[in-house]
């Protein structure tokens, strides 16, 4: 990518979105509801939530495309919508789709830059750059999904800006688009720009991200680096498979721990939480139980993920009633 | 708009100015990189300096009547009505088609300044169709003349009025791709766009009729019913049971329509979530 002329996003410490209190309602709906949080530069920033959590909504608030029914968000400091031309603070996908089919996506891309005074030169740069420029002539409607998406983030990168936004970028991608734009997003972030990407797969976070930003219901779930995530949303719970079932699951639970069968009837398969894998067979050889399995189940992201995101359902459900 | 406060520490990034000929610049790329603009204006124009010919050939009475009424015979209703039709939907589909795909939140993250947006799209489109709208009357009133020229009846382009046809015909293009435009920012929806236009500028004209003088007013008030007047190079009869628009009050209505359909597009689209 081309050094920024003067100084470029390597000098800016202020590159920050900055989300505070925000909420949008539509109707009698609420897509986001008072949502705060901070993305700062030099990490990948994960943003995530199951469909219909309000990720494109608040993206599309940052981006001054919807005025938010309350609250504000900054970018840099200032609410995006104030400057008279965006490229080169924020670069943005949104959605592969927002394109004219009929034009090439060198066309495309040069009526960007040139609203914003890009010089020509950049477009076959970023062309090149995400793998199009043999296509650069060819129209847009004839691109693939994973195509449209590699425009999509060619046109984030015309105005080399220090804040990138990226709405469910790898939707439709090949498994060497996938790794290619997990490089490019952390190659960016190296540069010390700020990366804030929406997914509602959390498996791709777990590959790019370094912080993560989880919400449910409009509402704020989680806000902290991805490994403090995966630690705190699941309970540790250590899988153990034993011919004396009934009488392990009394010993276990007299212990303090909590034990749920697992598998079908009489398996003798079960799911331990509160007690140690240590400490488990321990129990089991105080009391003459014999142990064919004892394995401790590490914390996965999606899990947390899903039990964080179903909680956050389930008290609004509640609270609503 | 409100610009960006100078100094601010957090702003990261200095680039050039914005400028509003680079947004020109812009939307020009756009409608030249399109494959149907060069289609549908060449098909156009065909047609519209081809109903003249048609029109004039027709005109059996070329070199015995009046001539006040043959220069009229460059501006059938078939081929300027036309012209109005798809110079109407041309400029709702410069915004309808940004709509429709979601490309106009590309072009808003680029561009925040939507109201600049919607100018320049204005200027562009404007400027297009004046110049399809120029190539169009000059061609209808020189085929138009060649072939009364053969009957001896040609008409020279300083007859009075004969020059005002030949303007109000070329600006009839642009006004209408202008209304067009404007009222596809505020509906949006391309189906709607089109309806609302054709109906606007084609079909509401003929719901009134001159004999009523508050129905007469309200045809005046009309686009086509302008141009109408303006390329009538004769005066109205004293003795007429009809009402006659004015010139001067014409050229208002051509005027008055684009302007105000455009300033509410801007008012609307600096309002309106994208």
């Amino acid at each position: 990518m081309a050094p920024c002329p003067d100084g470029g996003p390597l000098g800016s410490v202020g590159a920050v979105i900055e989300v505070s209190e925000l909420t949008k309602r539509y109707g009698g709906k609420t897509a986001v509801d008072h949502l705060s949080f901070t993305v700062r530069p030099g990490q990948v920033t994960g943003f995530l939530g199951p469909n219909g959590a309000g990720k494109s909504t608040t993206l599309r608030m940052i981006l001054g495309l919807d005025a938010p029914t309350t609250g504000a968000a900054t970018v840099s400091g200032v609410p995006f919508h104030r400057h008279p031309r965006g490229l080169r603070h924020v670069g943005a996908l949104l959605d592969a789709g927002q394109i004219h089919g009929g034009r090439s996506a060198a066309a495309h891309l040069s009526a960007l830059a040139r609203s914003n005074g890009i010089p020509r030169r950049r477009v076959d740069e970023v062309l090149q750059e995400v793998g199009l420029a043999e296509v650069a002539n060819r129209r847009i409607g004839g691109f693939s999904l994973g195509m449209k998406q590699r425009l999509g983030i060619a046109t984030a990168l015309l105005g080399d800006p220090p804040v990138l936004m990226f709405d469910e970028p790898v939707n439709g991608m090949d498994p060497e688009g996938v790794l290619w734009v997990r490089r490019l997003f952390r190659r960016l972030a190296a540069e010390g720009r700020t990366v804030f990407l929406s997914s509602h797969l959390m498996s791709e976070m777990e590959n790019t991200a370094d912080q993560l930003v989880v919400i449910g219901r409009g509402r704020l779930v989680a806000a902290e680096p991805l490994r403090d995530f995966a630690v705190r949303g699941t309970r540790r719970s250590v899988a153990v498979a034993t011919p004396q079932a009934a009488e392990l699951a009394a010993v276990l639970t007299a212990a303090g721990a909590f034990v749920e069968p697992e598998g079908s009837v009489g398996a003798g398969k079960l799911a331990v939480t509160g007690l140690t894998a240590d400490r488990i067979g321990a129990l089991a050889f105080e009391n003459g139980v014999r142990l064919d399995e004892l394995t401790p189940r590490s914390a996965s992201l999606e899990a947390a993920f899903m039990e964080l995101t179903a909680d956050s359902v389930e008290y609004l459900a509640g609270e609503s009633r | 708009m409100t610009t960006l406060a100078s100094g601010s520490p957090a702003t990261p990034v200095t680039g050039p100015p914005a400028r509003f000929r680079d947004l020109l610049a812009s939307e020009w790329i756009k409608v030249r990189s399109l494959r149907s603009t060069p289609w549908t204006v060449g098909l156009t124009l065909l047609f519209v300096v081809g109903s003249a010919a048609v029109a004039t050939l027709a005109d059996k009475a070329a070199g015995s009547g009046p001539a006040e009424f043959l220069p009229f015979d460059a501006y059938p209703a078939a081929g300027y009505w036309t012209l109005m039709l798809v110079a109407g939907s041309m400029g709702a589909l410069t915004v309808v088609s940004e709509y429709s795909s979601g490309l106009i939140r590309t072009t808003t993250v680029a561009v925040p300044a939507r109201g600049s947006v919607v100018l320049a799209k204005s200027a562009i489109t404007g400027a297009l169709w004046a110049a399809v709208g120029t190539v169009a009357s000059t061609g209808s009133f020189l085929v138009s003349q060649a072939i009364l020229d053969g009957h001896h009846a040609g008409v020279p382009i300083t007859h009075p009025g004969v020059f005002r046809a030949l303007v109000a015909s070329a600006l009839l293009a642009p006004v209408c791709a202008l209304v067009g435009l404007g009222l596809g920012v505020l509906l949006r929806h391309a189906a709607g766009t089109m309806v609302t236009s054709v109906f606007t500028l084609l079909m509401l004209p003929t719901m009134f009729s001159e004999t009523d003088r508050w129905s007469a007013d309200v045809k005046h008030a009309l686009v086509a019913g302008a141009w109408n007047r303006l390329v009538q190079t004769w005066e109205p009869e004293p003795a007429s049971l009809g009402y006659t628009a004015t010139v001067p009050g014409s050229w208002i209505v051509y005027a008055l329509w684009p302007l105000i359909t455009i300033a509410l597009a801007v008012l609307v689209v600096r309002r309106r979530d994208v």
